[in-house]
Formats: C-alpha cells, sequence, structure tokens
C-alpha cells in the first residue's frame, strides 16, 4: 500500500487565544501542541493583511483533524527510524485490491467516455437514477427505502458537513463518546458547538454521552437531555460496538419523544456477523426520525474512489412540516455536483451479485484480520473490545493516558494506531487498534504486541 | 414504482444535470411543485390525481427517447399532512432564504413541460454549460490503466491526501502557475470548482460580506445565503440584502465600477465571464487587485474557462503583482478536458494570504479539506494527470478550438440577425441582448418556435435581465441545426 500524503501545508491551527491558555490544557492536548507542525517560518505570517475576519468557528478548533495528525507522527516516526518497519494499523485505510468484477466495469466505463456513444457529462447531482435503485434494492431491501431518498455521493465524511451546513448553526447535537472526529468538528465549523471548555475537554454546546463497556456501549438515554441531531455510528468507530435491535429501538423511541433527528452512520454494516441490525430503518418508526449515511469506502475498498450515499426519508419533516429531503437536495444541487461517474459504474458493479461476493470475501479477511488481533492483544492480558462487528479493537489501558500508550506503541514496536482520546474525551485510557492490512503484517503485528507488554 | 418528487423552491441544479443533449442516455430528472400552504397543496394534488387518472400521464422514470421525465407527486393527502409526524428540529432559516424558480430547475422543467406538449420534438439543448465531445483517449487510457491498478496489490491505493495526490499538484503548478510563483502545496485538488465555492465559504464562515458580479454563476449568491451571510431577497430589487451586485454590462465593458460599492470582504470575480463571455483585461484585473488591498477584501476568482481565452486577457489572477496577497483562484477540468461528469478540479490559496489576525487563509482552508472532503477520486486524478502531460493538452487545445468554432457560428448567426452580440470571443458563451425584454419570455419564445433550449438572463441575477445565454457546447450538426433554426424565427 502506497500512501502519497502531503503535509507540508499544515494541518494544525491555533488561536492567538490559545497559546494564551497553553498552561492550562491537558496533557493530551500537549501532544497535539508540541507535535503539529507549522508553516516553514512561523504560525502567524508577515505580509499584507487582509481586513477579512478569520471565521470564529475556525478558531475554536483545537488542533488538525486528528487523521493527518497520526499521519505527521508517522513521518516524525520515520524521520528518527529511517529503516523501521513500520506497520500502520492506524487510519482505517482498506487494503485489498478491488475485484476485477469492480474494476473491469470502471475500465469499460471509462473507455466508453471516449466514445461518442459513451461520453457522459454531468450526471444528476443525486447520482445515477441506476445506482440509487441498486442502493435502495439491494442494500435496504424489504425495508421500503425508494431510489429517490438515496442520494448518491463522494463519501460519509463530505455527506455529514453537508448534512451540517443544511442543518445550520443553530442547533445542537448529542455524540455518543467516543466517535468519529468529523461529527464534532463539522459542528464546530458549522457554529453549532460554543466555546471548547479546556478542563473536560468538551465542547459546551454539544451533549456527549459516554459510550463504554459500563454502559454496554450504549448512551444512557435516560440521563441524557435533548439535542436536535443525534449522531450514532453503528457498527462503532472506534468501539467496534454493533447496537443491538433492542438498543437502536431506545434510539429511535428516544428521537420520537425529543423530537430530534438521528444521523446514523452505518459506514461499516458490512461488517456485522451476528444479527445486530444492519440499518436504522430496520427499526419501526425510523423513517420519521431517521437519516442514513454510508459509504463504499469500507464496505468495497473505495477509500481513494471515493462514493458514498445518504438516505433522507420522504417523511422526514422539519418542526414546521417541511421536508427534510427537500433541503437536502437542494444543498447537493448547490454544493456538489454529483459522485465522480466512474466511481459510480464501479459503485454498481460492487451491487451485481458477484460483486456482493467479491466485497464480501474482503469484509471477511479483515475480520479475520481482526481476530488474529484480538487474539494476540488478549493473550498478553489486555481487555479488549469490538473486533467481532467491526474492523477495529478497542482496547483498554486502564489509567493511562492515550497519546502515551500511542508513543510507547509506536516507539517500542514501530506500530501506528490511533490515541483513544482524538475520539473524544470518553475515549482516554483507549487505543483503537484497525484490521485493515496485508495478512502478513498482521500477523507480524501480533507479534509485536505479544512483545510490547 | 415510486413517484419522485422535487421542489422549485428549493430544489435546484445550478448545473446541468436536468438538461442534456440528445445523444445522452436518458437522466434522471423530476420536479413538482410545492405550494405554500397545505390548502393550495391539496387542490393541486387532486388536480394532478385527477390529470394522472385519466390521462395515463404519471410515470415514473420514463425512458424516453431524448430523457427520462418524471411526474409529480403532492408531498401528502391534506389528511396525511395534518397529522404527520414532524420532528422538533427547526428548519435553517438560511434555506429558507433561497428563492422559488431558482434559474436551472426552472429551465429544465419548462424544457420538459415543452416535450410534453411536442413530443416528437427534437430538442437542441444550448442552455446548460455541459461538455459534448468525448474525452480523449490519452486521458481515458490513464483512467483505465489507474482502474485497472486498483486490482493489483502493486497499484491499489485507498486515501490519498486530502490536498491531491503529489505529481498532480506538482502538475497544475508548472502548467498554469509556472512563472508565477505558485508552488505545489499552494494547490489543493477537488473534485470541482463548484464543490470548491461552498467549501470556500464554509472556510469564511456567515460573518462576511460578499460582492458578485452581476450577472453571475448562481452558486456564489447561492452558497453565500446558505451560509447565512446574506439577509432576505428584496423581491423589488431581486437582490439579497447584505450582498453587493456589482452590474457588468456593455456599457461598463462588462467590468464593475468599483467605487460605487461599499466595501466587501469577498469579491467573486469569474473571468472569462461565466454568463457574459466577457474576459478582463491586464488594466481591469490590476485595478481589481488595487481595490482588494487598498480594501483588505479577498478575491475568490474563477478561472474556470480561462483555456477559451483568445487574445492576451491574464489566464490567471496570479498574473496580477500582488494577487498572492488578496486572491485565491478556483478553477477545474470540466470544460477543458469534458470532466464534467468525471469531477475534478482545483482551488489555489497562496501562503501570503492572511486574515486581519494574520492567520493564514491556507491553514483554515486545509483544515476544512481535511475535514469536509476526503479527496478527489484517485481515477479522476490520474485523468487530470494525463491531460496536463504535453499530448493531453493538445488534445485539449483541440477539444476546446472545436467548441470555440461551435461558439463563432453561434455569434455569427446572431449577428448576421443584427443582435448585440457579446462574449463568445474568449468563452464558451454567447451573450445575446433583446432590449427591452423579458429575458424568460424570450427563452419561452425561442423554445416555442425552435425547440433550442437557452438560459435566460435574468437567472443570472437581475443585471442579466434583457439578455440569453447561448451555449456553445454541442454536437457540430447541433449547433449547426440551432442557428439554422434561429435564423428562420429572426430572420
Amino acid at each position: 500500500m502506497h500512501k502519497m500524503y502531503n503535509t507540508s501545508v499544515c494541518s494544525s491551527m491555533f488561536s492567538p487565544n490559545a497559546l494564551q491558555s497553553i498552561m492550562l490544557v491537558t496533557r493530551q492536548q500537549q501532544y497535539w501542541i508540541m507535535s503539529s507542525c507549522t508553516l516553514k517560518n512561523q504560525r502567524l505570517r508577515i505580509g499584507h493583511r487582509t481586513k477579512v475576519p478569520r471565521n470564529v468557528n475556525m478558531e475554536k478548533l483545537q488542533h488538525g483533524y486528528l487523521f493527518p495528525e497520526i499521519q505527521r507522527h508517522q513521518l516524525m516516526h520515520l524521520e528518527k527510524y529511517p529503516h523501521a518497519n513500520v506497520i500502520d494499523l492506524g487510519i482505517g485505510d482498506t487494503t485489498e485490491p478491488l475485484s476485477t468484477i469492480v474494476t473491469s466495469s470502471m475500465v469499460d466505463f471509462v473507455h466508453g467516455l471516449s466514445t461518442e456513444k459513451g461520453y457522459k457529462g454531468y450526471g444528476p447531482e443525486q447520482g445515477e437514477k441506476a445506482l440509487r435503485k441498486e442502493i435502495a434494492d439491494t442494500i435496504y431491501k424489504d425495508l421500503g427505502i425508494k431510489p429517490s431518498e438515496v442520494f448518491v455521493s463522494d463519501g460519509a465524511q463530505c455527506d455529514i458537513s453537508r448534512l451540517q451546513l443544511l442543518m445550520g448553526p443553530n442547533l445542537k447535537i448529542f455524540v455518543p463518546d467516543p466517535s468519529f472526529p468529523a461529527y464534532i468538528d463539522s459542528s464546530v465549523i458549522i457554529g453549532q458547538a460554543g466555546e471548547f471548555v479546556y478542563e473536560t475537554g468538551k465542547y459546551k454546546n454539544i451533549e456527549y454521552m459516554t459510550c463504554g463497556p459500563q454502559t454496554n456501549f450504549f448512551p444512557d438515554l435516560h440521563t441524557a437531555s435533548r439535542a436536535d441531531i443525534i449522531f450514532f455510528c453503528s457498527p462503532n468507530n472506534p468501539t467496534g460496538h454493533a447496537a443491538t435491535r433492542k438498543q437502536l429501538e431506545q434510539l429511535v423511541d428516544f428521537a420520537k419523544e425529543n423530537g430530534s433527528i438521528i444521523i446514523f452512520d452505518s459506514a461499516y454494516s458490512a461488517y456485522i456477523t451476528d444479527d445486530s441490525p444492519k440499518s436504522i430503518f430496520e427499526i419501526s418508526g425510523a423513517r420519521e426520525v431517521a437519516i442514513e449515511v454510508s459509504s463504499f469506502s469500507k464496505f468495497a475498498g473505495f477509500t481513494g474512489v471515493r462514493l458514498g450515499w445518504t438516505v433522507v426519508p420522504e417523511e422526514l419533516s422539519y418542526s414546521n412540516g417541511f421536508p427534510v429531503v427537500h433541503d437536502f437536495n437542494r444543498i447537493m444541487c448547490t454544493c456538489f455536483n454529483g459522485a465522480s461517474n466512474i466511481a459510480q459504474a464501479g459503485g454498481l458493479a460492487c451491487l451485481s451479485p458477484e460483486g456482493l461476493k467479491a466485497v464480501q470475501s474482503h469484509v471477511d479477511n479483515y475480520m479475520d484480520n481482526a481476530r488474529i488481533l484480538v487474539d494476540a492483544l488478549t493473550s498478553v492480558g489486555l481487555k479488549v473490545y469490538g473486533g467481532k462487528n467491526a474492523p477495529y479493537a478497542w482496547v483498554h489501558f486502564p489509567g493511562s493516558n492515550s497519546w502515551d500508550v500511542f508513543a510507547e506503541i509506536l516507539e517500542k514496536t514501530h506500530m501506528i494506531t490511533v490515541p483513544g482520546s482524538g475520539f473524544g474525551p470518553g475515549g482516554e485510557e483507549y487505543i483503537r487498534i484497525s484490521a485493515f492490512g496485508q495478512r502478513d503484517s498482521i500477523i507480524e503485528a501480533s507479534e509485536r504486541f505479544q512483545c510490547l507488554v | 414504482m415510486s413517484i419522485t418528487q422535487n421542489l422549485t423552491t428549493s430544489i435546484s441544479s445550478t448545473s446541468s444535470a436536468f438538461l442534456a443533449s440528445p445523444t445522452f442516455t436518458p437522466r434522471y430528472s423530476c420536479f413538482t411543485s410545492f405550494l405554500i400552504g397545505i390548502k393550495i397543496a391539496s387542490f393541486f394534488c387532486l388536480l394532478i390525481k385527477i390529470l394522472i387518472f385519466f390521462s395515463g400521464y404519471c410515470r415514473s422514470q420514463v425512458s424516453l427517447p431524448v430523457k427520462s421525465v418524471s411526474i409529480c407527486k403532492c408531498v401528502a393527502t391534506p389528511q396525511e399532512a395534518e397529522t404527520a409526524y414532524k420532528t422538533k428540529v427547526s428548519r435553517n432559516a438560511n434555506m429558507g432564504k433561497l428563492q422559488a424558480g431558482y434559474l436551472f430547475p426552472e429551465v429544465a422543467r419548462r424544457r420538459n413541460g415543452h416535450l410534453l406538449t411536442y413530443p416528437d420534438a427534437k430538442i437542441i439543448s444550448l442552455g446548460i454549460g455541459d461538455t459534448t465531445e468525448p474525452i480523449p483517449e490519452v486521458i481515458t487510457s490513464a483512467m483505465a490503466k489507474r482502474s485497472q491498478a486498483l486490482s493489483t496489490i502493486e497499484g491499489y491505493s485507498g486515501y490519498g491526501a486530502e490536498q491531491g495526490e503529489k505529481p498532480l499538484r506538482s502538475a497544475i503548478a508548472s502548467t498554469f502557475y509556472g512563472d508565477l510563483g505558485i508552488e505545489e502545496d499552494d494547490i489543493f485538488v477537488s473534485d470541482g470548482a463548484k464543490c470548491d465555492i461552498s467549501r470556500l465559504q464554509i472556510v469564511f464562515g456567515s460573518n462576511v460580506k460578499m460582492a458578485v458580479q452581476d450577472p453571475s454563476y448562481p452558486a456564489y449568491v447561492d452558497s453565500s445565503v446558505i451560509m447565512g451571510q446574506t439577509g432576505p431577497f428584496q423581491k423589488p430589487v431581486q437582490k439579497f440584502a447584505n450582498i453587493e451586485y456589482m452590474r457588468c454590462n456593455p456599457e461598463n465593458g462588462f467590468f464593475p465600477d468599483l467605487s460605487s460599492i461599499s466595501r466587501p470582504d469577498i469579491i467573486f470575480f469569474c473571468s472569462p465571464n461565466n454568463p457574459t463571455g466577457a474576459a478582463a483585461t491586464r488594466e481591469q484585473l490590476t485595478h481589481l487587485v488595487q481595490y482588494a488591498k487598498d480594501n483588505g477584501s479577498i478575491i475568490v476568482y474563477d478561472s474556470a474557462y480561462a483555456m477559451y481565452i483568445s487574445g492576451d486577457n491574464p489566464h490567471s489572477i496570479f498574473e496580477i503583482p500582488g494577487a498572492k496577497e488578496v486572491a485565491i483562484e478556483t478553477s477545474s477540468f470540466s470544460k477543458y478536458a469534458g470532466f464534467t461528469g468525471v469531477r475534478l478540479g482545483w482551488t489555489v490559496v497562496p501562503k501570503q494570504l492572511l486574515f486581519s489576525d494574520g492567520f493564514p487563509v491556507a491553514k483554515d482552508f486545509n483544515r476544512i479539506v481535511c475535514t469536509c472532503f476526503n479527496g478527489a477520486s484517485n481515477i479522476s486524478q490520474a485523468g487530470g494527470l494525463a491531460f496536463l502531460s504535453p499530448e493531453g493538452l493538445k488534445a485539449m487545445r483541440d477539444v476546446i478550438g472545436f467548441y470555440k468554432e461551435n461558439t463563432s457560428i453561434i455569434v455569427d448567426t446572431f449577428d448576421s440577425l443584427g443582435f448585440k452580440v457579446y462574449g463568445g470571443k474568449s468563452a464558451p458563451y454567447v451573450w445575446v441582448h433583446f432590449p427591452g425584454r423579458n429575458s424568460w419570455d424570450v427563452f419561452s419564445e425561442i423554445l416555442e418556435k425552435t425547440h433550442v433550449v437557452t438560459t435566460p438572463g435574468s437567472g443570472f441575477g437581475p443585471g442579466g435581465e434583457g439578455f440569453i445565454r447561448v451555449s456553445a457546447f454541442g454536437h457540430r450538426e447541433n449547433v449547426l441545426e440551432a442557428c439554422r433554426r434561429f435564423k428562420q424565427l429572426y430572420k
């Protein structure tokens, strides 16, 4: 696997105010500060300044986005140990080549673009009709999702921001803690989140619901206060937990009682091995309270090809009765211009019977990786969660600082992981280990873990 | 079978999604009218249901020789609407400011309506700016190779750098900004200029004021409304409050009188211009850069049509000294490489561009690119790289030359009919003046009498009233046929 990361443009930013607050920051944040790169010379450049004020919401972001930060640590480590055989179990990046069923359909489509008959220009922003239908019929079989409710995109991370743009700044979100960083970051950027509170490591206007072993990795909704938007990812990144039917029923009831909208992230649903629900729409009543976001990235290895989708049911309405789907369509038409038609051709091939078999075999392969890692970690006495319904192992290091553990693992074993606190304060004491990788790397990794403890 | 629905009040396409040349495979498009008030909606629901029942009119996703047409369905029956569950989430007030009858869906709706009235009409679309000519093989073979490679262990790649693959960033910098001091890491590869415009708006946030040319590409204004930068729409003047509309017309050489506007934070400027086709001169752009410098504004310069320039007009804002401290440039492979469906573009944010507190704009843009985006498709990027090879650039010049010939044919046609014609020299758009006439009326007249789709100028802003935009993308025979029809109508 080769990556072509370019980190010469720094992904970290600090507001001038943060400089004063450095003394108050937690240990975890020190890792961000110490390791964050700056532009070659200085953070604030000398030269003509425009009179355009910096967006205050951008100032509220505490550090660079999590995954580029991890990459920078990796690069720094490689500078220190240029001959180290670094194994990357950090970012959840797929490694298995695509099946030729998928790539040959993309190749055919591409060749068609050089012909009069096969050339296509702008496609519908909502996605090619055939793909929307296939997603509705295959992924949401028997769940009553209509093709018109499916919006094809260039990926879930992009859709999350478009949903935030749609929802606007005057709403409050609820996130499980820990969670995929894009939910919180996009909320901050759009202006929903309020001020960051250093003492707690949380934003004032976001409802964080701890999800840990003590709560069965499900928020205690009895203690939750109302939020407009509830982000919920299942199977979960980073904890690997797949919510049970009962838990999702509770969630839908909670949303209904509070008039909230669930944004359900089902990007890892293909990894479910038991009978946990794969879609929020398996739950009765969900059509009136939920949006579902998903992706071909982890399901089909499309992390670089870029393809995903979002389902917005017709019934979902704002408080004034206005259908959410109409505004989402407006956003898709105004702020987006459709997923690449080549990627869509590939997506369609993935959803054919042969294509589904092929992608499932990759998913199974990653889950075998997960089992190997979980076994190795368990065998050295670590408490490991996840790894059954998701390609992530969530490992507990009680009493530890997760960035310290990340650094120790990296230093001692040359392996990249992800510190749990990068996913929120509820991730402190945990490390996320991803199961994507070639089998020989995974086996090597499992041996290195055994040396670690 | 489900029947699709859409609203003209809030759903719109600023792109060609709903318009296609007759050679395209049927596209998905659907509209419905969402009328204010459940009572009005229910009346129309009833009417439509009756029409549906008696005429066998309503079918979803019908494949017609030219296009698929979807028919409307009401959102709910009166009883259902009154008892239907509503969340307690307030609708984003900014979305509510967007106006009904937005340009491109309205154009498409009328086109579809026309097709229903004249099902055998050979409609020619010179409305949307959608490329029609096949992509040169040097480019598609590179994309095929990359696609193929994704099936191999050595060739598979997962997540790429969100800012774009290094070789592509480097090739863009050297091809387009060779001697202009723009470096590889100032370039951010994207899935297109339209998407970048919204990402830039997210960077800027809601507390800035923008200025746009009037007329202008609708995405600038719409994204500003969505971000919450504007006040409400003011019907008497057809403008949103808190946007500076800079009139561009024949009288001022399609360059705005900057002394007449109050200071904006952000100035959107497109050259060569969509829709007028005007390409700004070096003097004009020097004046613009100076204005931005004096007022501390940031120019967002849209150069998506730069390769269509005839003459020595600047291709990039960065040809103007000092521009790196005041400007961002956004561009696209769409109109150069026929990548309207493949999706690839880029934005240049120079390191020297700073917010008022000295913070580099590029750092915030990078953060947005990393958080709200995940990179352009790797296959598209392979195509972009091939496009920037000597062979690719030559092939591009041939295709652009083809569209420019189309443009000349259209210009000559309207010239010969005695119209005042603008643009068409440095852009694939012809801006035809119909003095004293309502542009929607002219649009309808042309559509009704010649079955040719154009775009009414007022859709690009009040400054477009009295004009029609004719786009020059199309197969030669369609362009020639359209011109024959224009001559017939206006002889």
